[in-house]
């Protein structure tokens, strides 16, 4: 396996994932395994990227991280504590760190309050800066996203898609946090607009050593703005490489499949697609069965992969895949689809 | 062949106590059977409008002021609605993006799709039902029987939008307009909804206009795109020439700010930041009488800015572009 340098990320460790679960109790008996045993690390200064169907736990994730859920187990270690277990004036502190942008812009800014009220809430609540002391930091930080200071006095209705995301971006960036968790941050903007959000992001990033935890659907998306990809499968993470080294040597069946249904159309994503791409959708979250969880679904499925739970090992440098049949099945011929 | 669906310099105007707003200026194209024009551009631009006005479903104040809207031939922007209604569901019909909000959630499937049917072929409600289960079938839902009497909260989204295409195409219309039909669904959902599409679409012979703004969804499906921008057709032609040599800015510019998946060896080379199209589509009420593009246009210059704009000409085989600085290609 060959694997270029550069494309590891080389940053110390700012964010640890160990192990999280967040599980649902069901009415009426049994309990959703929406996250069950994730475990990952985020580098300062990187992106790290999730991606995989609906369902398949990588928004829980966040959201588990975030503590808008609470976590069943695990421990999300930033700055050398587990904020999972911190309470009260810790946790604040430590939420000055690690800030969240969600899909809709709209539904996340509250409309009774102007743009400038909305960027300035986390200064006052997480810093106990007063209101004037809030406002004057407004300027520079509508500047850095792009928001001329007259915005401040507008409410949400009057901005545009990309201008309140712009906002929502703004208001992350209050407390200068490390490490921001976008959550399909661009899905719900225009093409165009999502271009000038993503620029965005990749700006920032330069200029303040952030690091992002990129939630998509969108695998272009993804390997645009990342660093490394951790593809989930209902709750687990089934494969996770440095980004190069995963749309160069995808290794996992579903990360084919994904792949397979993103290429451009043409003979050579027919003949993908033929092969790699899976029908149906996922199985119920619900008490998930035996052995590997892709395996109903999976074409290259034996009876070991009905009955053993395949392990996440490292197949290569920071490359690492849940499958008992790595190597043993022929990959899809990714240089011929590009070629066309 | 003469086209299933012929929109002829379609003008919407929309009235408020300011006066009368430009919505759709002067839009034509045309789709024939078995075949599918894809309508892109951002929100704003008018594609849902058209799909709405083709449909007879215009929200109050929005009215056409000029041009036709033949559906094999017969004018339905003129039609009177108890016309319209004996059209809809049967010879026209229509997907929407957002399945949950377009089924009625206390009415069972079968039910749903069994109604068009009762209503347009006068079918016994039995014999309605077993031709809903046919459609869940043709359009791959699996346990079919057990499906029909699901109610839509049951399913999952990928076999809600299964449902609807179920139900739009039970009286095998002539045409079928599929508003962004795969933007709520997972990337290997879409790619089968789209196959299902095609598939039916063979069968059939409809005619299919699909409003997106997935670039990699007009490749794979449609075979002529029309690009839309604030109220105008600015491009049109064949999908793979459009896509390959695009000569509008604002379609080269869309195609330019996706980034593009590169895999295998290719997924060593690096990108700079991603293309932008700087600014925001001009609200309505608010276009300019000049290229409406041209504010956000990095051709602009004086001839942009001193004339009108820019009419829809011919620039090539069955190619034509709304600029007045066309990008050249050498083929």
């Amino acid at each position: 396996m060959t694997m270029n340098a550069a494309s590891a990320p080389t940053g110390a460790d700012l964010l640890q994932v160990n192990d999280l679960k967040v599980h649902f109790p069901v009415p009426g008996g049994g309990r959703v395994h929406a996250v069950d045993g994730v475990s990952f690390v985020v580098r300062r200064g990187a992106s790290f990227g999730i991606v995989g169907e609906s369902g398949s736990g990588k928004s829980t994730t966040a959201q588990g991280i975030m503590r808008l859920v609470p976590a069943t187990a695990g421990q999300v270690v930033l700055g050398g504590a587990d904020i999972l277990g911190l309470r009260g004036p810790r946790l604040r502190q430590a939420r000055r760190h690690i800030q969240m942008v969600f899909q809709d812009p709209f539904a996340s800014l509250d409309p009774r309050r102007c743009a400038g009220d909305l960027v300035a809430e986390p200064l006052r609540l997480l810093e106990g800066l007063s209101r004037r002391q809030a406002a004057a930091r407004l300027d520079a930080l509508f500047a850095a996203v792009g928001l001329s200071s007259e915005a401040r006095s507008l409410f949400p209705h009057q901005f545009s898609g990309g201008q309140r995301q712009r906002l929502c971006i703004a208001r992350a960036l209050a407390t200068k946090p490390d490490i921001i968790v976008c959550d399909e941050a661009v899905s719900a903007l225009d093409v165009a607009i999502q271009a000038q959000i993503l620029n965005l992001l990749a700006k920032l990033q330069a200029e303040r050593g952030l690091a992002y935890i990129f939630i998509s659907h969108d695998l272009g998306v993804v390997q645009h703005l990342c660093d490394e990809v951790a593809v989930m499968y209902l709750g687990r993470i089934v494969e996770q490489a440095p980004t190069r080294t995963f749309f160069s040597f995808p290794r996992h069946p579903y990360s084919w499949s994904l792949i397979s249904a993103a290429v451009p159309a043409g003979p050579a994503r027919d003949a993908l697609k033929a092969r790699y791409l899976v029908r149906g959708e996922p199985p119920s979250p619900i008490d998930p069965p035996a052995g590997c969880r892709f395996a109903g679904r999976c074409p290259f499925a034996v009876e070991r992969c009905r009955a053993e739970d395949p392990a996440l090992l490292a197949t290569g440098p920071g490359h690492y895949v849940a499958c008992h049949r790595v190597g043993e099945i022929e990959a899809p011929d990714f240089d011929r689809a590009q070629a066309a | 062949m003469a086209p299933v669906l012929a929109v002829e310099d379609l003008t919407v105007t929309l009235t408020q106590p300011g006066g009368p707003v430009p919505v759709l200026e002067r839009l034509s194209f045309s789709v024939e059977a078995g075949r599918t024009i894809a309508l892109v551009g951002e929100s704003g631009c008018g594609k849902s409008m058209t799909a709405l006005a083709i449909m007879g479903l215009m929200p109050e104040g929005f009215a056409r002021t000029d041009g036709r809207i033949r559906l094999a031939g017969e004018d339905i922007a003129a039609a009177q609605p108890s016309r319209l209604r004996a059209l809809r569901g049967s010879a026209l019909s229509m997907i929407f993006q957002e399945p949950m909000t377009a089924l009625n959630p206390v009415y069972t499937v079968g039910d749903q799709i069994a109604e068009a049917l009762r209503l347009h072929q006068r079918l016994e409600r039995r014999a309605a039902l077993e031709r809903a289960l046919a459609m869940l079938r043709a359009v791959q839902i699996p346990a079919a029987e057990r499906r029909l009497h699901a109610y839509p909260h049951q399913l999952s989204g990928g076999m809600r939008q299964r449902v609807m295409i179920a139900m739009a195409l039970a009286c095998r219309p002539k045409l079928l307009i599929a508003d962004e039909p795969t933007t709520a669904l997972d990337v290997t959902v879409q790619a089968q909804v789209f196959d299902l599409l095609k598939a039916l679409q063979d069968e059939m012979g409809t005619a299919i206009v699909l409003i997106t703004h997935d670039l990699g969804a007009v490749a794979d499906i449609a075979d002529t795109v029309a690009v839309l921008y604030a109220g105008r057709c600015i491009e049109q032609g064949n999908t793979r020439s459009v896509m390959r040599a695009p000569q509008h800015p604002y379609t080269r510019g869309l195609m330019g700010c996706t980034p593009h998946l590169r895999l295998g060896a290719s997924a060593d080379a690096g990108t700079g930041p991603l293309r932008e199209i700087p600014g925001l589509v001009p609200p309505l009420g608010r276009r300019p009488a000049i290229c409406a593009f041209a504010d956000r246009c990095g051709r602009a210059d004086a001839t942009c800015l001193d004339n009108p704009q820019p009419p829809l000409s011919e620039a090539g085989p069955s190619r034509a572009v709304a600029c007045w600085h066309p990008e050249a290609h050498t083929a």
